[in-house]
């Protein structure tokens, strides 16, 4: 079992979950979260005065899912996320021990 | 350090002190129900089917009847300009701060309003507003005694400089101006001046600045006031242009480089704060503006005319300057343009026309970008929300070009384009004064309250945030 964590730009939000429902991803986990890349940061102007904003608003994805299933779930969150300009986000994924739904104990693929 | 320390229990002694004063009063205000009827009481033989006292107006000014119109429209502008302090300027402030600070500085706004309410009712009244010598009023009305003279007869106490209208409601939409003036000041040390000399220097600067300068501009018998026979100098100052504007940004500048800059600045937390207290400023200007025509008539219909057009020509107008200079239209840009066209057509408001509004509300949106951008960054002093880049430029412009635009027509004084040059030099002298006035005695007030309790916040509380380490709230 993996988590796949990608980084995405809010507005694509929608589109990415459109397009993981469709393959039969059956839950994610959403954050709102600030950060940097290449894209650096942007600079607002209040009255002529410069603020330089280093970290920019992006939307944290997680799902976990079977080891079989990542290439498809990076695949679709890829296609769907892109928009070819700099800031487009990135995607991570690490291993994952242990899976428990809460309501009935299931564990591991059943608890996905 | 101890009086430092213990500023908290400095205010405690203070209001202590006010209650003690009052209960020493107390005789005063018996004997001032007392006399009162006595002094203008109608004969008793008249009866309550006898005629109806004479309408009051400029000659008659005792023993008539307010007219209930006036009386009507003065009601509802003291209600909306109050509304433009609370919550207007407070939300157009409280917008532009940081999150951490945003409780502070409505706070502030509110403090201000119940602070400045007080005092007036003790004594800044009857200081700015009654006849004493040319420089100060007089303490006649101190406590508000003998502010009526008969309600059951609905006899009113109007007096020379509201004839229409009982002088309760002349005191209370005065006092409205001087809680706004004093509101704004704190534009310019917010984020960063601790609450409880914030609260001294307000109150000192209320007694030693606003209410000699409002008594020079338009108390009876001052030194600038153009329906003054007497005046040194005829100064056009409609609703406060010099007395509200010029004279708070001064004091604002004075208190930011007492103060020194922030440690750190940001961004305005939400601009949309902002746009809806520029909405609810614009809106009770129609109060103040109107209402400074102290009538329900033709000049307050003037006013409210050239003060809508100022204000949209200007909030245009510095969205438009801003678009080409920096590339985007903002939300903060259109509503600060539209407070300095507010802030300009003040004084000129019942001396220009319609076009004259427009110049100036060309001018007010060019000239207070100017003001908070370019000047500010040739000084380097930290103006937090530009209360002297907006009102006291803005002021200082509106006044002058109330010198420019007036029409005799309109307010009874000829400008520069009706011939009048002299007119221009005396709005200069005026607003030349009272900045002179208020930087010296502004500077003075700060240096005591600096002494005595200290200005600003350690930089630990500056950091964490005023709300917090001041108030022990935070807003979300």
């Amino acid at each position: 079992m993996k988590i796949v964590m990608a980084i995405i730009k809010p507005f694509k939000l929608d589109e990415v979950r459109d397009a993981l429902t469709k393959i039969g991803v059956q839950g994610l986990t959403v954050s709102e979260v600030k950060g940097y890349g290449r894209q650096k940061g942007h600079t607002e102007i209040y009255r002529g005065a410069e603020y330089a904003v280093s970290f920019l608003p992006k939307i944290k994805l997680e799902i976990a899912c079977a080891t079989d299933q990542v290439d498809k779930v990076i695949e679709t969150i890829s296609a769907a996320a892109k928009t070819g300009q700099i800031g487009d986000g990135k995607i991570f994924v690490y291993g994952l021990d242990q899976v428990v739904r809460i309501r009935t104990g299931e564990t591991d693929a059943a608890a996905i | 350090m101890f009086l430092k320390k213990f500023s908290g229990a400095g205010l405690v002694a203070l209001a202590a002190a006010i209650l003690l004063g009052i209960a020493l009063s107390v005789p005063t205000f018996h004997s001032s129900y007392a006399q009162a009827p006595a002094a203008t009481e109608p004969a008793p033989a008249a009866a309550p089917l006898a005629a109806a006292p004479p309408a009051c107006d400029a000659k008659t000014l005792e023993k008539c009847t307010p007219n209930s119109g006036d009386t009507a429209w003065m009601l509802t502008s003291m209600a909306i300009v109050l509304m433009m302090t609370i919550p207007g300027l407070a939300l157009f402030y409280g917008g532009m701060v940081r999150k951490k600070n945003v409780g502070d500085t409505v706070m502030t706004s509110f403090a201000i309003t119940c602070l400045i309410s007080i005092l007036w009712l003790f004594f800044t009244y009857s200081l700015a507003f009654r006849a004493g010598t040319p420089f100060i009023g007089g303490l006649d009305r101190a406590f508000m005694q003998n502010i009526l003279s008969d309600i059951s007869t609905g006899i009113g106490n109007p007096n020379s400089l509201a004839p229409t209208i009982p002088e309760t409601v002349y005191s209370m939409f005065q006092l409205t101006f001087a809680i706004i003036t004093a509101a704004l000041i704190a534009g310019s040390f917010a984020e960063r001046m601790k609450f409880s000399a914030m609260l001294w220097f307000i109150g000192l600067w209320a007694i030693f600045v606003y209410s000699p300068i409002a008594h020079w501009v338009w108390g009876p018998d001052g030194i600038f006031n153009s329906s003054n026979p007497d005046a040194w100098v005829k100064v056009l100052d409609f609703a406060g242009g010099t007395v509200v504007h010029v004279n708070s940004g001064t004091a604002g500048l004075m208190a930011a480089l007492m103060l020194g800059k922030r440690k750190e600045k940001g961004p305005p937390h939400n601009v949309v704060l902002t746009m809806i207290g520029a909405s609810l400023l614009w809106v009770g200007w129609f109060g103040f503006n109107a209402g400074s025509a102290v009538s329900a008539g033709m000049q307050a219909g003037m006013a409210m005319a050239v003060t809508h057009i100022a204000t949209a020509t200007a909030g245009f107008t510095w969205m438009l300057v801003e678009w080409m200079l920096r590339g985007k239209p903002t939300v903060l840009g259109i509503c600060s343009g539209a407070v300095a066209g507010l802030v300009a057509i003040t004084p000129a408001s019942g001396f220009v026309g319609p076009m004259g509004a427009f110049c100036i509300g060309v001018a007010a949106g060019v000239i207070c970008y100017w003001g908070c951008t370019g000047l500010k960054h040739m000084f380097g002093y930290d103006d937090a929300l530009d209360a002297f880049g907006v009102h006291a430029v803005g002021g200082a412009s509106g006044a002058l070009l109330t010198g420019v635009f007036a029409v005799s027509e309109y307010g009874g004084t000829a400008g520069l384009i009706e011939g009048n040059y002299q007119q221009v030099l005396n709005q200069a002298i005026g607003v030349g004064t009272v900045f002179i006035y208020d930087v010296i005695v502004t500077l003075i007030i700060l240096k005591v309250v600096d002494l005595i309790i200290g200005l600003r916040v350690s930089e630990d509380v500056e950091r964490e945030g005023l709300d917090l380490a001041l108030h022990g709230e935070t807003v979300q």
